[in-house]
């Protein structure tokens, strides 16, 4: 079957796809699009979280054909669409590239992929170290920007409960909790 | 040069910024958070094949036969593959003893076996076709504990076993042995006023690292295969796969793609010759992917144990001897069973002084999953049985926990019970001073102004209690890690380091083949770089096996090892650098000739801080590049009758404290902190190194409260291999996990470093059971502790 979509404010089709493909192995496999992670494919670990009109889910159960005509976000997008969420609220006012700038790493070499504007809460999980492996952080970094825009002030309650779908085997998720602390207290300073 | 094993001292200024001793950002970080960062998983080639594995479902049988015509016959499918397409006469792999069949050979020997492989153009026409292979099974009895495998009618796991354990080991069925025996235990239980003994169970832990066995192979036009691969060790695999495809190792060439953690899970091949088999077989490049379900049969777990211990002190509390018996089970391959056995056996004592000991640990083979390597490798199992046995000789004696410890803890010069002095800084006595004088968290910390927040209670969110029933624990306890590869190995590491000029700025190249799997190895390498260097401008070239083994990512060796290598590397590079700094400019300035040199902040400067020359300028059109192998000192193998040996590199140390609240009615757990000291030696990244013991203290909790896979011992079959229903901490189970890093030098060591990886891994489980035995007063003999154990439900 085709299925048409669109992905992180782009029109996507895709061709010849298997009524029993979820969203993520079409992301994955024929979008070239492969940061959501494929940790269980059961719906536990949360590391292919996305937003489906909005609204953070598991893509590997949601079959493909059920994003007919709706609108994903993924990691790859995730930059931009905090960009257009803080402008669309009248925040960045044409300086989302000097922000993007004051955003980037110190202490960093050739390979940081530097000069691409990261989003707050991307940048936060750098600096607080919340990164190790990185497998979970692509699923983490869609459920805490979304929380973060539903509650821009959580408690470190909220943000427990609100991440708890999401498995980190690497850090102990101090770090995480540091970094979504992080991109709160910048995002109320207006950082 | 420094000789093998010399120590090397900090000969460079820190001032270079970026360097060691900051917590510089992780060079991969920005790829990682925008999804581009390419894991194995996420490699791709156009034309390229799915490769699928048919694992056993039962665990211990004959093959009758194996009929793959109906999975050739399905449109898509384009290789089926079993042990009779096997290209040589190589086709068993193993780290240490061969044992392990690529596919099975007219026998399964536990449930998951690979027993055929296929290629097909979708991943799910390639899982039909799998199903669609039919394997005629005789099913054979099962061995799955100690009684079973070593009665003496018990049925073999390997007949006709020929490794270099076979003729020392007692029963067939026992992988490895090793005593250690010390003083004289029945003298010293005599001047013994308590005696105490337990018996102790450690459940199967799992790795669960998120990223699963995955790589892609792709075919080359010289016969040969290239595979980018999620591995510990690139050239271990190199290895083992080359001879079973019957190819030369340069035919063969592995890069590393990205690795979604390890833990000890990738130390083992897994999927790596299956996909070269195929992709040779095809002609196509083949992508092979496990999902969580099978990753739980692709890789071997942390060996389950019974451990049995006798400790005697005296009055005043001192101990005065130890026995203990401790029975891991290997599974139905070898892994690393014989070294988990060498750890378990020579850190069975724990950090204590000890001089009267009577040890012996054993691998099984049986029927069950197979277990190696995972974070604390047989450290951890030892830990949890030798800390309890503390907390209970404390409590006969009336005497504090901690001081009980502290009264007994080892120290710099302490004897181990294989003879070995610990030479170097052995903290303690202080890392639990240290973690018992942390604040403690408020008591009732679930009430807030609007009534008891759940989410703070045990329970959480199934709001099964408001604070009715719940009473808290407090516990301690300590650990000790060795560091490296024990045992007489030899455990090099090989770092190729280039300096040049790249417009204008002098840039440095390190290549080595270490497997970077989260731990921030690349990190720490580049601020050596710039440390040793001078320069700020460090390249990481990708890990391939077209430079010099790095050994394995694992035993907290890589920040030592590998880091010392590049060190090393490094050193020499400067050595040359100054070499043409002289030549050229030599005759300008005598402090080429007479001063101590340095490179800081892209200039030669002698160590009084004049600056002589750029580097720019000394290089020019110059490169300069060197390879070489770097070795830590060396150690002995393990007499294999009393266990004397020096036979391990360095030892590392943490220390914890739990504090716990129990339901006790429902007996659910709530974590509510986990407090970690830890002597890292030197702490090069401090931002890395308090992430990995956050990391692995959420290990140790892990397989306190919740993580078990659950073999049933009828039939050997595992019973919950499912993020489902094997449980890892989420971030609601996992507390505040403050930590004090203790930083005393070991002078053996480069820049005085510790490895850090494991310790905390050892020490958070036993402390969180003794919180738990704190809260309840239940004796509690086994991990992990399960709601039923504390109600009195079992």
């Amino acid at each position: 079957m085709r299925v048409n979509f669109t992905v992180n404010g782009r029109p996507q089709e895709a061709d010849d796809v298997w009524e029993g493909e979820s969203l993520l192995y079409v992301l994955r496999e024929r979008l070239g699009l492969p940061g959501s992670k494929n940790a269980c494919e059961q719906g536990e670990c949360g590391s292919c979280t996305v937003r489906l009109d909005g609204v953070p889910v598991c893509s590997c159960l949601v079959a493909a054909g059920q994003a007919e005509g709706r609108d994903v976000v993924t990691v790859e997008g995730l930059a931009d669409f905090a960009r257009q969420r803080s402008c669309g609220t009248g925040a960045c006012g044409g300086t989302s590239l000097d922000e993007a700038r004051q955003w980037q790493a110190e202490g960093t070499d050739s390979q940081t992929g530097e000069g691409s504007g990261l989003s707050p809460i991307q940048q936060a999980f750098i600096d607080a170290g919340a990164v190790q492996c990185g497998f979970c952080t692509p699923g983490l970094l869609v459920a805490a920007d979304e929380m973060l825009e539903r509650n821009p002030n959580p408690t470190d309650a909220d943000i427990r409960e609100a991440l708890s779908g999401n498995l980190c085997r690497c850090t102990g998720y101090e770090k995480i909790m540091d970094a979504v602390r992080l991109a709160a207290a910048r995002q109320s300073e207006g950082v | 040069m420094p000789a093998n094993g010399a120590p090397t001292k900090i000969t460079q200024g820190t001032r270079t910024k970026g360097g060691i001793g900051e917590s510089t950002l992780r060079p991969d970080g920005t790829l990682k958070v925008t999804g581009e960062f390419a894991y194995s998983s996420d490699m791709w080639h156009e034309d390229m094949l799915w490769g699928q594995i048919l694992r056993s479902t039962v665990a211990h049988a004959e093959i009758v036969s194996i009929d793959t015509s109906e999975a050739l016959a399905l449109p898509g499918v384009y290789a089926v593959m079993t042990y009779d397409d096997l290209p040589t006469d190589v086709r068993n792999y193993g780290l240490e003893i061969q044992d392990t069949p690529v596919l099975a050979h007219g026998k399964v020997r536990h449930h998951g076996e690979p027993v055929a492989i296929v290629a097909a153009d979708h991943p799910e026409t390639a899982r039909r076709a799998a199903a669609k292979i039919k394997v005629d099974y005789r099913e054979l009895p099962v061995v799955t504990d100690e009684a079973s495998a070593t009665a003496p009618d018990a049925i073999l796991v390997h007949e006709n076993r020929d490794d270099h354990h076979a003729a020392h080991v007692p029963h067939p069925n026992i992988v490895h042995r090793q005593p250690i025996v010390r003083g004289d235990v029945e003298a010293a239980r005599g001047r013994a006023d308590v005696i105490v003994e337990g018996e102790y169970t450690f459940g199967m832990q799992d790795q669960a690292f998120l990223g699963p066995e995955s790589g892609l192979a792709v075919p080359e036009e010289d016969g040969g295969v290239h595979l980018y691969i999620a591995t510990q060790w690139l050239h271990s695999d190199l290895r083992q796969i080359a001879p079973v495809l019957g190819l030369p190792e340069e035919k063969v060439r592995m890069t590393l793609a990205g690795v979604g953690g390890a833990f000890g899970g990738r130390e083992d091949l897994s999927m790596q010759i299956h996909a070269c088999l195929l992709a040779l077989r095809t002609g196509k490049p083949v992508k092979i992917v496990y999902n969580r379900f099978e990753s739980f049969f692709g890789h071997v777990h942390r060996h389950p144990a019974k451990l049995y211990y006798e400790h005697g002190a005296t009055k005043d509390g001192k101990l005065t001897h130890m026995k203990c018996r401790i029975v891991l089970d290997g599974g139905a391959y070898a892994s690393a069973s014989p070294a988990v056995v060498g750890n378990a056996s020579s850190l069975s004592v724990g950090p204590y002084v000890v001089d009267n000991v009577d040890i012996e640990a054993i691998a099984l083979y049986t029927n069950n999953p197979p277990c190696g390597a995972m974070r604390g490798f047989g450290a951890v199992q030892a830990c949890f049985a030798y800390e309890a046995q503390m907390d209970k000789l404390a409590k006969r004696l009336g005497l504090d926990p901690v001081e009980f410890r502290q009264l007994n803890a080892m120290e710099q010069g302490t004897v181990m019970p294989t003879g070995q002095p610990v030479d170097s800084p052995a903290p303690v006595a202080e890392l639990l001073r240290r973690v018992k004088a942390m604040p403690m968290p408020p008591e009732r910390q679930w009430e807030s102004s609007e009534g008891a927040d759940v989410r703070q209670l045990p329970g959480g969110l199934s709001n099964t209690t408001h604070g009715e029933g719940v009473v808290r624990g407090v516990g301690y306890a300590v650990g000790i890690k060795n560091v490296g590869f024990s045992e007489g190995f030899d455990d090099y590491s090989t770092a190729r380091v280039r300096m040049e000029v790249v417009g204008g700025e002098p840039v440095a190249t390190v290549h080595t083949a270490m497997a970077e799997v989260g731990q921030g190895g690349v990190t720490v390498h580049a601020q050596i770089a710039r440390t040793e260097l001078g320069v700020t401008r460090v390249t990481i070239h990708p890990a391939d096996t077209q430079v010099g083994s790095a050994g394995s990512t694992s035993a907290s060796r890589q920040t030592y090892v590998t880091g010392g290598a590049v060190k090393n590397a490094c050193e020499l590079v400067r050595e040359k650098v100054l070499e043409i700094g002289r030549r050229k400019f030599g005759s300008y300035h005598p402090a080429w000739a007479t001063a101590e040199l340095l490179l800081e902040g892209g200039k030669v400067v002698t160590d009084g801080g004049e600056v002589l020359a750029d580097l720019a300028d000394v290089l020019g059109e110059e490169a300069v590049e060197v390879e070489e192998e770097w070795r830590h000192r060396p150690t002995e193998p393990f007499d294999l009758r009393t266990g004397q040996g020096n036979g391990h590199v360095q030892y590392s140390f943490a220390a914890h404290r739990a504090v716990v609240e129990v339901d006790t009615e429902l007996g659910l757990v709530k974590v509510i902190e986990l407090a970690c000291a830890q002597d890292v030696g030197k702490a090069l990244n401090p931002l890395s190194v308090v992430g990995q013991i956050q990391g692995g203290t959420t290990q140790g909790l892990g397989v306190a409260v919740m993580e078990e896979i659950v073999v049933d011992p009828k039939t050997a079959k595992v019973k919950n291999p499912s993020f489902t229903d094997y449980l890892i901490p989420t971030i609601l189970d996992t507390p505040t996990i403050p930590v004090d890093v203790l930083e005393l030098a070991d002078e053996h060591a480069p820049y005085g470093l510790r490895g850090i990886g494991e310790a905390p891994t050892l020490s958070s489980t036993p402390a969180v059971l003794a919180a738990i035995r704190d809260a309840t007063g239940l004796e509690l003999d086994r991990t992990p502790v399960r709601p039923e154990h504390l109600t009195g439900t079992a």
